[in-house]
């Protein structure tokens, strides 16, 4: 019997190892109720007594192996069904995604935002005010009078005599130091508009962001220090500023400021037009008029105003050669940013 | 301004400077370059010759054969021209020659006969017939027996064409810059050179004759017209300017007329002083006075438009009629022409914001008008009569009768301010010694006293400290001043609570997938009917634009929806896939005639494509989730003509509306050309942002475990979900954590108009389990509140 039981083994190890091996037939087949090892030890009831623990013994052994092979067996089988499967299951990652969907912040906003946060980052709020402004804010109490020749410069929408579309955002200037005592550091972004007809670098209406600072001791290197921080973030820190002598009324002295181009570093190109500077900003040190008429003492305090067009900065920046895809919402342009 | 530099250099001396560095440090010191063209670059090799002989071309008719004397030698040119003769001097283009429009003239054949060379028209050379005038625009230019010693001479010297123009951008604050004398100053402050003005010399004519023989002159209006200088030429020979003056005004872009026209325009282009000059034997009578002009006058300026003028605007008068627009253009009626023998100069000072005004009205703005609108220096106009009254002279022009006539009215005191260096210093946050500002300020013709600093009457614009600031600055450089940074006090920079919101609502708005888009603010009026507005809404009345591009952008808008449907409709035209856009817009409610309108905020949405009724409700309840706004009520509603009657409802809180949605009706959808379905909702930013909970509380998470009861009732197709609900809950009472709806069946085993509504109910008590009888009080309840409120029960 032990030869028996021993060949059982053998022959049982063997099926399982097989690689086609049905697991279930071998259990039926070697440890079932009519299974060769159970007719085995049905049949230890002829044995002496001196062989039959020894045969029991063994018998038990070999049905242990086999149980444990039998259940390697089962495991190796089911990863290899889960790896086959999960082989079936292949996908083709290049087919298009189905996205959750995103949506976009404009490019004027995304923009805006940025000089926004640049802005606050060196502690300036944000002030707003109307956009249906009066002349005397827009232009009297920006030291520009009736008839006067800058008002040229600026054609403004008018809804009546006293009443405009703000051709720039220093409305809000003013508002501001009119409530607000100094120490002032705001920056005023917003829509401004102009009679410009739509072509590809006009708009009628456009957004701009104008910054005031209004303290005691301020300084025009001051206003140099904070626009050269602002370019540095905003372009990139190899960014250089050049600023030339220009006349605003509300401001004494004025600049206007270049930008080395951020797409060239000022050796020359498209977006520069070969001059390798860009302009960006006009800038200067607010006038004493301007102050005295919002009730600030200029003997006391001194201030720089600043102002940029977000457009303008945009379209450089994003390379937008024409102006109307800003205002033409087309979602492929949207979705670019 | 276009600076010719041959006239710079009669003022000061620059040559030393490369034509790139001088227009950089004239920009660096406040004078703008736009840029700047160098004359006659584009011709080369053209020479100055005589023509010996012509022969006739034996294979042509119409070509002759020149030996022409080029000066060094003889050369042989075919030519086609008919103009020509024996003796005659003329331009010829001598290979390899360049002519403008990048013509290249080489050697070569014409019918067999070699040609060494061209002979060029005025047209060649880039030329019209009022530089040359009296010349064949069409034959070969044949230059006058003067040039006959200058054989062989580059024609751009004989011609004078050599020149470098340098265009400036003139702010309006500096029309003393409008001038070559003006530039000259500029440019010796820049470079540091010495600059000079001769002070014209006229002889006059010395003969006992006097200008009081000739003429009067009274100002009627001294407020508008602070100075008048009048002169008078006799015996007036109208020509042709000398080739030098055709030349300078060439290159300063003003076309040549005649020597009297042209001496007005050279003045006026030298000292920045506009000149006029009428025709004396058209005066009617010698008496001049500057008055204002009658209402419903009369006037036909020189360039033959008549004008109706009226009380606002200043005219210089004979005794009957305006003769000149003061300080805009001559009148046609006092024209200089051919047969004039006798001339009036007029160098007067009139008042910017009159001309400008008066320019305005007329639709004609000038060289003059452009200088007077800025406000000129009457100090000037002396200078400006005596120097046309030299050229006058120096060209032959005339005689001029003894003594001007000078009123001035309106005599200017110059600006005087204390020059306090410290204060100039830290301001600019620079370190100039105070030798160093009195030099800059003495080169800009400022008198220096001490500390006593006084402006030169032509810079009318220097009134204070930062005016005199600027100076220094500008010359000593802007880019030189140091960077630094601000000292004082610190402030907190920051967004505001409602611009965060906003911030946040965009971004929002981003995260469910819809694209923000900028719109104009500005609209049609014919917008309102698209959108289906009743004739009688209040949101058509808008604050309108009194001089609007086009009607299309001539009224603010009272509603935002209008913007997002046409931007709907461009994308449905691109053929854009499922579409959501949004944008939190500004709409301008009128408040009255003289207030300003109130701007409020909207988020409006629109949509189509892969979405329905549903999505946009989603998007609603996000942004009142965003401003946890719990108890706002969406119901159903129809009278909103915009939108589908049966697919539109409001948002309110406390009974007040903040929000609509919906599917945008199909015929409103159709006046923007699209017949898919499009749904939008248009939410008040304001109220939203007004009903914002920010103060968040944290509800402890249950501890219980919850218990479920389904519900299926079965109730009239009208009767709506959140009806059931709200009645569920209140049946229901506190112990009721939530009610879902999890189906909604509608088929014949329920009835026709009839629906089976499934509803999910959980039961929660925060200190306890629920028991199975607790859970079924409260089921009861339910079944009985519905069946007493809503009359209806479970399905069967």
């Amino acid at each position: 019997m032990k030869e028996k039981l021993n060949q059982i083994r053998e022959e049982a190890l063997s099926a399982i190892a097989a690689d086609n091996a049905d697991v279930e037939q071998i259990r039926i087949k070697y440890l079932g109720k009519k299974g060769e090892l159970t007719s085995v030890l049905r049949g230890m009831g002829a044995l002496s007594s001196e062989e039959r623990p020894i045969v029991g013994q063994l018998a038990n052994e070999v049905r242990a192996e086999v149980e444990a092979a039998l259940a390697e067996k089962v495991q190796a089988l089911k990863e290899q069904a889960l790896e086959k499967q999960l082989k079936d299951e292949k996908i083709d990652v290049t087919l298009p995604s189905s996205p959750l969907a995103m949506g976009h912040l404009h490019p004027l906003t995304q923009m805006q935002r940025r000089i926004e946060e640049i802005f606050i980052g060196m502690g300036f709020s944000i002030a707003e005010g109307p956009e249906v402004e009066f002349d005397y804010y827009n232009f009297q109490a920006l030291n520009i009078p009736e008839n006067h020749p800058a008002r040229d410069t600026q054609d403004t929408f008018y809804i009546t005599e006293n009443i405009l579309l703000r051709s720039q955002t220093s409305p809000v200037q003013v508002r501001t130091m009119e409530k607000q005592k100094p120490p002032i550091r705001i920056i005023s972004p917003g829509r401004v508009f102009r009679a410009d007809a739509v072509d590809a670098t006009h708009s009628p209406l456009f957004h701009q962001v104008e910054g005031l600072v209004v303290d005691k001791g301020i300084t025009m290197g001051d206003l140099k220090g904070m626009l050269e921080t602002f370019a540095k973030t905003l372009f990139g820190e190899d960014a250089r500023l050049r600023f030339r002598p220009h006349h605003f009324p509300f401001t004494e002295p004025s600049a206007e400021v270049d930008v080395s181009c951020f797409v060239c570093g000022g050796k020359g190109c498209r977006v520069c037009k070969n001059e390798g500077w860009i302009e960006i900003l006009g800038a200067g040190m607010v006038h004493p008029f301007v102050l005295e008429n919002c009730g600030i003492d200029p003997n006391v305090y001194s201030g720089f105003a600043f102002g940029m067009g977000v457009e303008r900065i945009a379209m450089k920046h994003y390379g937008i050669d024409d102006m109307r895809l800003l205002y033409e919402n087309d979602v492929r342009f949207l979705e670019q940013f | 301004m276009n600076l010719s530099k041959n006239w710079l250099a009669d003022f000061v001396d620059v040559s030393d400077v490369n034509v790139k560095d001088y227009c950089d440090r004239m920009t660096d010191t406040g004078s703008k370059v736009e840029g700047y063209e160098i004359l006659g670059e584009d011709i080369e090799n053209v020479v100055v010759a005589r023509i010996l002989s012509i022969a006739p071309h034996e294979n042509s008719d119409h070509l002759q054969i020149c030996q022409v004397d080029i000066g060094s030698k003889v050369e042989q040119i075919v030519t086609g021209a008919q103009n020509i003769f024996e003796g005659a001097i003329v331009p010829a283009a001598i290979p390899v020659a360049k002519l403008p429009g990048n013509i290249v003239i080489k050697p070569g054949k014409l019918r067999g006969v070699e040609s060494n060379g061209m002979l060029c028209s005025m047209g060649e050379l880039g030329l019209t017939e009022h530089d040359m005038p009296g010349k064949e625009p069409n034959g070969i230019l044949i230059l006058d027996e003067s040039f006959g010693d200058k054989l062989g001479m580059d024609i751009k010297e004989a011609l004078m064409l050599n020149d470098t123009v340098v265009e400036f951008e003139i702010t309006s604050n500096r029309p003393d810059c409008l001038s070559v004398i003006g530039l000259a100053r500029e440019s010796a402050v820049s470079f540091d050179k010495p600059f000079a003005v001769k002070a014209p010399v006229v002889k006059c004519a010395n003969d006992g004759d006097k200008i009081s023989n000739y003429l009067s002159v009274s100002i009627s209006a001294p407020d508008l017209c602070s100075r008048y200088v009048a002169g008078v030429v006799k015996n007036v020979k109208i020509a042709p300017s000398p080739l030098w003056l055709r030349m300078r005004l060439r290159a300063s872009g003003v076309r040549p007329i005649n020597n009297i026209v042209d001496i007005t325009n050279y003045v006026m282009l030298e000292y920045g002083q506009p000149m006029h000059a009428f025709d004396y034997s058209c005066l009617n009578g010698s008496a001049i006075d500057v008055r204002r002009a009658r209402d419903g006058e009369c006037f036909k300026s020189l360039d033959d438009i008549d004008h109706t003028l009226d009380s606002s605007m200043l005219v210089i008068a004979d005794k009957e009629r305006a003769v000149a627009l003061a300080g805009v253009m001559g009148g046609a009626n006092s024209e200089i022409k051919d047969d004039t023998t006798t001339v009036v100069f007029e160098s007067a000072c009139f008042l910017g914001t009159s001309v400008r005004v008066t320019a305005k009205k007329n639709g004609m703005r000038t060289e003059s008008s452009a200088r007077f609108e800025k406000g000129l220096d009457p100090e000037n106009c002396l200078g400006g009569l005596e120097r046309a009254c030299e050229l006058v002279e120096l060209l032959g022009a005339g005689e001029v009768v003894n003594e001007i006539i000078d009123v001035y009215p309106g005599k200017i005191e110059p600006t005087t301010l204390e020059l306090d260096v410290d204060v100039i210093n830290k301001f600019l946050g620079i370190n100039v010694s105070e030798g160093e500002m009195k030099r800059i300020l003495t080169a800009l013709e400022f008198t220096v006293d001490g500390n006593k600093i006084t402006a030169p009457t032509f810079r009318a614009d220097i009134g204070c400290m930062n005016d005199v600031a600027e100076e220094i600055a500008r010359i000593y450089g802007y880019n030189k001043i140091e960077s630094s940074r601000i000292k004082g006090e610190t402030t907190q920079g920051g967004y505001t609570r409602k611009q965060k919101f906003e911030i946040d609502v965009e971004s929002a708005m981003c995260g469910m997938g819809i694209n923000q888009i900028q719109t104009f603010s500005f609209i049609s009026p014919k917008f309102y009917d698209k959108i289906r507005l009743p004739a009688d809404s209040a949101l058509r009345n808008s604050v309108v634009i009194s001089n609007p591009l086009g009607e299309d952008t001539s009224v603010m808008r009272t509603t935002a929806l209008p913007s997002a449907l046409e931007v709907i409709a461009r994308n449905c035209n691109f053929n854009n896939d499922n579409v959501k856009i949004f944008e939190i817009a500004t709409v301008y409610i009128p408040t009255g005639a003289d207030t300003l309108p109130n701007e409020n905020k909207v988020i409006c949405a629109a949509m189509y494509g892969n979405c329905d009724f549903y999505t946009v409700k989603g998007v609603c309840e996000n942004i009142l989730k965003l401003a946890d706004i719990k108890n706002a009520v969406i119901r159903s509603a129809d009278d909103n003509p915009s939108y589908h009657p049966g697919r539109y409802a409001t948002i309110s809180v406390d009974g007040k509306v903040i929000g609509v949605l919906g599917q945008i009706h199909p015929l409103t959808a159709k006046n923007y050309g699209v017949d898919l379905p499009v749904y939008a909702c248009e939410l008040d930013f304001e109220a939203i942002f007004a009903l914002m909970n920010e103060a968040k509380l944290y509800t402890p998470l249950p501890k219980f475990p919850a218990t479920t009861r389904d519900f299926s009732f079965v109730c009239d197709e009208a009767l709506e979900f959140g009806t059931i609900k709200e009645e569920m809950a209140k049946a229901g009472g506190k112990l009721v954590d939530s009610i879902e709806l999890f189906d909604i069946y509608r088929g014949h085993q329920v009835g026709e108009n009839k629906k089976s509504v499934s509803i999910r109910v959980t039961l929660r008590a925060s200190d306890r389990t629920l028991t199975v009888e607790e859970a079924e009080k409260v089921s009861s309840k339910i079944l009985a509140g519905m069946e007493k409120n809503l009359g209806i029960t479970l399905r069967a």
